[in-house]
């Protein structure tokens, strides 16, 4: 029996839905969880090896494959593509002697891509093992691994510390949070601690509900939901248990702003959480936080245990008898998907991360199958502001269907990337100009799952009603690609996909397919009509979130940029088809025949080769 | 409990019983929807999408949507048929099908859908032509994974109805797989008997049984002389008769 594997099973007491933190130590202590090492852990867990093979190929942190003592993971996003990635991997390539994907043949040093980290508004960035690095240059990254090839301590990477709370002992950590602009709801100063929760505890739960309801506010994580709502459906659901799970699971390409309130608005996250447990008779909370923000884990532990030894977590709340509660941490392991609620409770079941079939909904039957809520990070922050500054307070602020403020995270071709806290309604030319982007062409709202749009839709208001988003801007100038980003989200989708429907595992890559094509210049106005029929099924066919949005890049860049489409595309006159090259056509028949073509080459006869 | 509930499938009226999917009321009323992934006897997974209906205008899988008192759903319309025929398609493509050379053709559901849905062009979409392996470890099984199409009855059956756990997804998106509990089939605890390698299981030629090669002549070939789904067209206890 492997130490590691036995050691690892015994901190998580054998219980089959702590599986997944049982798998990160295993790889954390050996390097890889190879067939042996899932045979044992089959064993040890009474489960199967191929329920085990199938958390290990799900999720991006695992491998069956031996990774370095150091994983150096360097953030793809297109972001950091447009910032120069590519020639800070070469560095790393150069200097520690190993190929992207590839581990040291000493087992030192693994080196790979990875999708968005969650530090666009600090470009090029990457994880090695736990430790972020931002704002990387070729020189930087000489530095770093030199540095780590004399002594492989990740922690004497930090030449400079970040701003905040990332500056403190247990974060430690060179991560800036770039607040720019801090509105009255979030990021303003002076938030009265624990004052929502307070007041929750004096009333009744319905009249935490009906509050909530009251303000408007809605999921902050993109899909709009009727917070309220949602909370009344899980209180009214006759059950044993009922969770609270908080999704921080931040993981759409250019989104940053939960890792700042993760940093700075800890205790209003769990204060929040608490309301929210209070409001549907919940006594156990979950924050689910995705893998790439391990490095906040130990902040948020020690927030957990402050709370916990104020009374605020644990029995009697807050001196309220009876109202007990409290809050676990669940790490993920690398999985986007895992980002959609019902995927998110999939993963703390330790489960692979797809989807689970609606109905019935999490409200119903969530979590171990008891009524859950999962909500944003910045939901549950705004719901305790809610709860201390009232309904008509934050009602008042935003638009009609879209009340209170919004995190935007700008990222980009600006002059000052970082968290702009604005009210909704706010038009898209407004935070460009505070961002200070001087030449923006394309605007992506809401990260990939979003809408790409031009200069003539700037006028466009961030709102649920008009062009909602999770958080997500991403700014462009007029030098880049416009098909190069659309063909960055779906490589994206693809890799992010669970596979488990059909649309959604094989159309997305039917869709980059044909984007290549109308990049390359080869494409005809049918592929047009192609892309658009291809998305219409895939977004009326799938079975979650993912399927439903992965073709809107596609759908919107088509929308507002006809005219880079209309120039990519051609119909030649003599009806051939401008993809078909005969040349090409011919190089296979060419070889197994090993002789020439008669009509098309100058010479006909014996190949020269 | 077992109020009796009515809806609307394009336009004909359907009862079902409280808790049933609108898949299992239209196969009782003798209506086809047609399906891969769902098969009698497994609990549905919903992961085909071919039996995408509308429902009172949104779309939902039928397999696993269920049938509610009053809702209107579409199900031989035009637009359904198209997405139908593009998700037929989509599993075509992304694996390595050869009908003609195929020990299952004539009895592959995948086949007979795309011949009841009427695909003619032969691709509209581009081949994919995936490397997979063949695992022939088994003596009397062989795995042909070049014609899986993940629909997941093979994981099912052997964990519902054999209580064996040899198959299990592994992998995602578009590299997500059937894996089976060992190194390869023979190392796992299959049995020849199980219903998860057992004809009518496998809904395409992944599943081989060795030694059985063609053992249908054409024209006996259960697909040969009437469409997919018209066993349940053709009978109106549908699933009960089966």
């Amino acid at each position: 029996m492997n130490p590691v594997v036995y050691k690892a099973c015994r901190d998580f007491d054998y219980d089959g839905t702590r599986v997944l933190d049982i798998l990160r130590e295993v790889q954390s202590g050996l390097g890889c969880i190879s067939g042996e090492t899932m045979e044992m852990l089959a064993k040890e867990l009474s489960t199967h090896r191929v329920e085990i093979e199938g958390l290990v190929s799900f999720y991006s942190f695992f491998s069956e494959k031996p990774k370095g003592k150091i994983a150096i993971r360097l953030c793809d996003d297109i972001i950091d593509r447009f910032a120069g990635v590519s020639k800070v991997a070469k560095v790393f390539s150069d200097e520690l002697g190993i190929e992207m994907g590839k581990t040291s043949p000493d087992g030192i040093f693994s080196l790979e891509y990875t999708p968005c980290i969650g530090m666009s508004d600090q470009a090029p960035s990457a994880l090695i093992n736990q430790t972020v690095v931002t704002k990387l240059t070729p020189q930087s990254a000489r530095t770093i691994a030199r540095k780590l090839k004399k002594n492989p301590e990740t922690s004497e990477l930090l030449t400079r510390k970040g701003d905040g709370n990332n500056a403190c002992l247990q974060i430690n950590a060179m991560v800036k949070n770039n607040i720019r602009v801090r509105g009255e709801v979030l990021l303003c100063e002076g938030i009265p601690a624990e004052a929502g929760l307070k007041k929750a505890l004096k009333r009744k739960e319905d009249a935490v509900i009906q509050e909530i309801r009251a303000s408007g506010l809605r999921g902050r994580g993109g899909a709009g939901f009727s917070t309220g709502l949602k909370w009344d459906l899980a209180r009214r659901e006759t059950a044993r248990e009922r969770y609270v799970i908080c999704n921080a699971d931040e993981g759409e390409p250019g989104t940053f702003k939960d890792r700042v309130l993760l940093t700075e608005r800890t205790d209003l996250m769990f204060e929040g959480m608490t309301i929210a447990a209070r409001a549907i008779g919940s006594r156990k909370g979950i924050l689910y936080v995705r893998a790439e923000y391990t490095y906040l884990l130990p902040y948020l532990e020690h927030v957990l245990k402050k709370r916990r030894k104020r009374g605020l977590l644990g029995r009697n709340i807050a001196g309220k008898k009876g109202f007990a509660f409290d809050i676990r941490i669940q790490l993920g392991a690398g999985a986007y998907i895992c980002g959609e609620e019902s995927s998110l409770i999939s993963s703390c079941e330790g489960l692979r991360g797809e989807p689970k079939n609606r109905p019935p909904f999490p409200a119903e039957k969530g979590f171990l199958g008891y009524p859950t809520i999962v909500n944003n990070v910045e939901t549950f922050c705004c719901a305790a502001r809610i709860l201390d500054g009232g309904a008509p307070w934050f009602a008042g602020i935003g638009t009609d269907e879209s009340a209170g403020t919004k995190l935007l995270s700008v990222a980009g071709d600006c002059a000052r990337p970082g968290i702009y806290e604005v009210p909704f309604g706010i038009e898209v030319s407004e935070v460009l100009d505070m961002a200070g982007a001087d030449d923006p062409a394309i605007v992506q709202i809401g990260g990939a799952s979003g809408d790409m749009i031009g200069r003539t839709a700037f006028h466009k208001k961030i709102c649920y009603e008009d062009l909602p988003t999770g958080g997500s801007f991403m700014t462009f100038n007029s030098t880049r690609n416009v098909l190069g980003i659309v063909d960055y989200f779906l490589e994206f989708f693809i890799h992010e996909s669970c596979g488990y429907c059909t649309p959604c595992r094989v159309g997305n890559v039917f869709l980059r397919e044909r984007i290549q094509k109308i990049k390359s210049g080869l494409a005809e106005e049918a592929d047009l009509h192609y892309l658009i029929e291809l998305s219409n099924t895939i977004m009326m066919t799938s079975r979650c979130g993912l399927g439903h949005t992965s073709p809107r890049p596609v759908l919107s860049s088509i929308a507002h940029f006809p005219i880079v489409y209309a120039s990519l595309t051609r119909e030649l006159t003599d009806g051939r088809q401008a993809s078909f090259d005969i040349q090409k056509a011919l190089e296979e028949s060419r070889r197994i025949a090993k002789r020439q073509s008669m009509i098309y080459d100058p010479i006909y006869g014996e190949s020269t080769d | 409990m077992s109020k009796s509930i009515t809806f609307k499938i394009d336009g004909a009226t359907v009862t079902a019983r409280a808790g049933q999917t609108i898949m299992d009321a239209a196969d009782e009323t003798g209506i086809y929807i047609p399906r891969l992934c769902d098969v009698e006897g497994l609990e549905p997974q919903g992961s085909c999408r071919v039996c995408t209906v509308k429902v009172n205008g949104r779309p939902a899988a039928a397999c696993t949507q269920p049938a509610a008192q009053g809702i209107v759903v579409e199900n031989d319309t035009l637009e359904i048929l198209n997405y139908r025929r593009d998700l037929i398609r989509m599993l075509f493509q992304e694996g390595n099908h050869l009908c003609s050379i195929c020990e299952a053709s004539g009895r592959c559901e995948l086949q007979a859908m795309a011949y009841r849905l009427a695909i003619v062009e032969p691709a509209k979409y581009p081949y994919l032509q995936p490397v997979r392996p063949i695992d022939a470890s088994h003596p009397d099984i062989l795995l042909d994974k070049n014609r899986c199409i993940r629909c997941g009855r093979c994981i099912r059956a052997s964990r519902q109805i054999d209580g064996k756990n040899v198959f299990g997804y592994i992998g995602r998106g578009i590299n997500k797989r059937v894996g089976v509990d060992g190194k390869n089939l023979a190392d796992t605890n299959v049995d020849v008997n199980d219903r998860a390698v057992s004809p009518g299981t496998c809904p395409v030629g992944c599943i081989i049984r060795r030694g059985l090669g063609f053992y249908q002549p054409i024209g006996q070939r259960k697909y040969d002389n009437a469409p997919i789904g018209s066993e349940i067209e053709n009978t109106r206890s549908g699933r009960g008769k089966q």
